[in-house]
């Protein structure tokens, strides 16, 4: 049994162990940071759908949605002589058809609308009138066939187009995309890392360490910050470059809506990861968080397609807000005053979930 | 605060800690001396583990207290952090670091130290420190979580059940690493439930049972106190019912004999003198012999003495 007490054992320990912690790369926070990179760069699927996947998405759908210059609709028409009627009209493309594979290319989305000859010289339109190109093609129809038995239109119109960036299908998607991108990864990373720490036991054996507790989840939010600009960066970019989406608003306003965006997304996540032990648990949860968002909140169509009753809900949804905001910067150049509502109820959420997430938040 | 004290690491009164059904220690007793390696014994679910993550500050008691290095968890936590070394049962350490980036982030949360790659080298993984966690052996694996413990050149280091799973060549090397830091002069407390752990690593050790210290001391006392020096088994078979049972016990030499499913254990002093003696008396009794061991007496018959359990039985 050694006689030396507990204050004694310190002098004992060898000399020159003792400096350390002067580099900016020894302290924890940078440490911990690092280790947040490593391992998103170090996992492939991560780097694919946060990066590469919204660009795919946007790239898809913003050629399956392109505005064609003057779209050519195709009908088919039963007789030769209506065919020939119709075949005045530019905006169509007629093909003559018997009434069987009028019938089939009508059903197979092939033609938008079948022009058959009725009764004492009527002619009957057979389209389904929920389907938009179905309507127009009945439109363009009825007047070549109109005009062709000689109708006089009574005033004379011109047409005058306008093709211009910010109005169109891609100019409404990239800020949609975007964030649910800022939604995604910041929920994913912050929660996902955690539940599988915490099943790893590493979350505790962190906290068995000196480790300062908040130094942990700061390392997310820094790591996710400095990630957002990336990602943010490489959507725009993408946007601006291929599809010409306009960025209209200040740069700075839209870099403070994506980060705070992406920071309550972040507390959302955690919140979700603050109990949950297991992976099953924890996506089940994201998923029930984040459906509802997907569709509701504007990514892809606007949310004002939903009853006016569940608007106020769509409105309190921190990425219907986020998304509000963003187009309306991008698109609209709209300065922070104008987002105001929107930044609020993102700040809201933001307090709320943390505020949460830090009084459930179980370290094993 | 008294000398006597401060000549203390880990001073444990009345401690007491449940959860919902399980009463997991149950007043427990304990003082580990500065410098020793105090072995912490018993089967799975005795309390061993409830009983280190209090003294490392994981987990709160439900009464008692807990004095680590003089020092209390509600007032000094802070400074035994940077004064405990932890190693936990089964932590996955993060799979995508390599040795070298898991131990300088551990390195990082402490104020002194020895340096990144000198703490990897007293583990034996120079080689290994640009690999990734998750290509490493399980004896590997430990020493890289024993690296992490020792990182913050700790005054106090706990190890539960640090080689639980490995290969005996594995078990060997990390007992040689512990041998290492116990000759700094630093106390070890560690949990294990292999006998041979203790006997080959422990100054004393104590043996749980049920949340509660059973018996305290070197391991040489403890079989001394508990067993005679010599153990002789045989295996009898259907006949050991027709054993004659006080008849081994008046045989001179054996101090206890213990029946169970056909498997017979006496405790013997003198080898030479009982075993002739016992086979003679076996063949009177007309009892056949299928099996005879002996062995010396180990921490395992102490248990098995204590508990009439043996250790692997939960």
């Amino acid at each position: 049994m050694s006689d030396t007490s507990i204050s004694d054992v310190h002098a004992v320990k060898p000399a020159g162990n003792v400096s350390h912690g002067n580099s900016f790369a020894d302290h924890p926070l940078v440490q911990l940071t690092l280790v947040r990179f490593r391992e998103f760069i170090r996992e492939p699927e991560a780097l694919f759908w946060v990066f590469v996947f919204p660009l795919l998405l946007a790239a898809g759908l913003g050629i399956a949605f392109r505005n064609r210059p003057a779209e050519i609709l195709q009908i088919a028409a039963v007789t030769p002589e209506l065919a020939q009627s119709l075949r005045r009209e530019k905006l169509l493309d007629v093909r003559q058809l018997d009434l069987p594979a009028a019938e089939e290319s009508l059903r197979t989305g092939k033609v938008a609308l079948i022009a058959e000859p009725g009764a004492n010289g009527t002619v009957e339109y057979f389209y389904d009138d929920t389907n938009p190109e179905g309507r127009a093609a009945q439109l363009l129809a009825d007047r070549a066939v109109q005009r062709a038995a000689g109708r006089v239109d009574p005033v004379s119109t011109r047409d005058q187009m306008l093709r211009e960036p910010g109005s169109r299908y891609i100019d409404f998607l990239i800020p949609g995309l975007l964030g649910m991108n800022l939604m995604g990864s910041a929920m994913w990373s912050i929660g996902f890392a955690i539940v599988d720490a915490r099943r790893k036991k590493l979350l505790k054996r962190l906290v068995a360490s000196p480790m300062p507790r908040h130094f942990y989840l700061l390392s997310f939010l820094l790591s996710r910050i400095l990630l957002l600009v990336v990602e943010v960066a490489l959507l725009l970019g993408f946007g601006a470059l291929l599809f010409h989406v306009p960025l209209r608003g200040s740069l700075l306003d839209l870099a403070i809506v994506c980060v705070l965006g992406s920071l309550s997304f972040c507390a959302l996540g955690l919140l979700i990861a603050s109990r949950a032990k297991t992976i099953e648990a924890a996506s089940g949860l994201m998923n029930v968080v984040m459906m509802p968002m997907w569709i509701a909140s504007g990514v892809f169509f606007s949310s004002q397609k939903f009853p006016d009753v569940m608007q106020p809900f769509i409105k309190a949804l921190p990425l219907t807000a986020v998304i509000d905001a963003l187009r309306a910067n991008i698109l609209q150049g709209a300065n922070l005053a104008q987002i105001a509502p929107q930044i609020g109820i993102i700040c809201f959420w933001l307090v709320v979930c943390f505020g949460l997430a830090l009084k459930l938040f179980r370290w094993r | 605060m008294p000398q006597t004290a401060s000549q203390l690491a880990l001073r444990i009164h009345n401690l007491r800690k449940a959860y919902k059904d399980v009463v997991a220690v149950d007043g427990l007793e304990l003082e580990v001396r500065a410098g020793e390696c105090f072995g912490l014994l018993g089967p799975n679910g005795a309390g061993k583990t409830t009983t280190v993550e209090i003294c490392e500050g994981l987990t709160d008691p439900d009464s008692g207290e807990v004095e680590v290095l003089g020092l209390r968890w509600s007032s000094n936590a802070t400074q035994l952090r940077q004064q405990l070394g932890i190693q936990l049962q089964d932590t996955q350490l993060s799979e995508k670091l390599t040795v070298f980036e898991t131990v300088r982030l551990f390195r990082s949360f402490f104020r002194k130290g020895a340096d990144t790659s000198e703490v990897i080298a007293r583990v034996q993984l120079e080689e290994k420190q640009k690999s990734r966690v998750g290509d490493l052996s399980g004896g590997q694996k430990q020493r890289l979580a024993l690296a992490c413990a020792l990182v913050g050149d700790p005054d106090f280091l706990f190890l539960d059940e640090p080689t639980t799973g490995l290969d005996p060549q594995a078990r060997r090397q990390l007992w040689e690493l512990i041998e290492e830091f116990k000759k700094s002069g630093r106390t070890i407390l560690l949990t294990t439930h292999y006998m041979d752990e203790a006997e080959q690593l422990c100054d004393r050790v104590a043996i749980m049972d049920h949340g509660k210290e059973i018996a305290l001391g070197t391991p040489r006392e403890l079989i001394a106190a508990n067993c005679a020096e010599q153990l002789v088994e045989f295996v009898a078979g259907g006949a050991a019912k027709m054993l004659d049972v006080p008849a081994l016990r008046s045989i001179a030499g054996v101090r206890d004999v213990r029946s169970e499913n056909g498997a017979v254990r006496l405790q013997v002093t003198e080898l030479h003198t009982a075993v002739p003696v016992l086979l003679a008396e076996l063949t009177r009794q007309n009892v056949p012999l299928t099996e005879l061991r002996t062995h010396s007496a180990t921490l395992e018959d102490v248990f098995v003495t204590l508990t009439g359990r043996h250790l692997r039985d939960e």
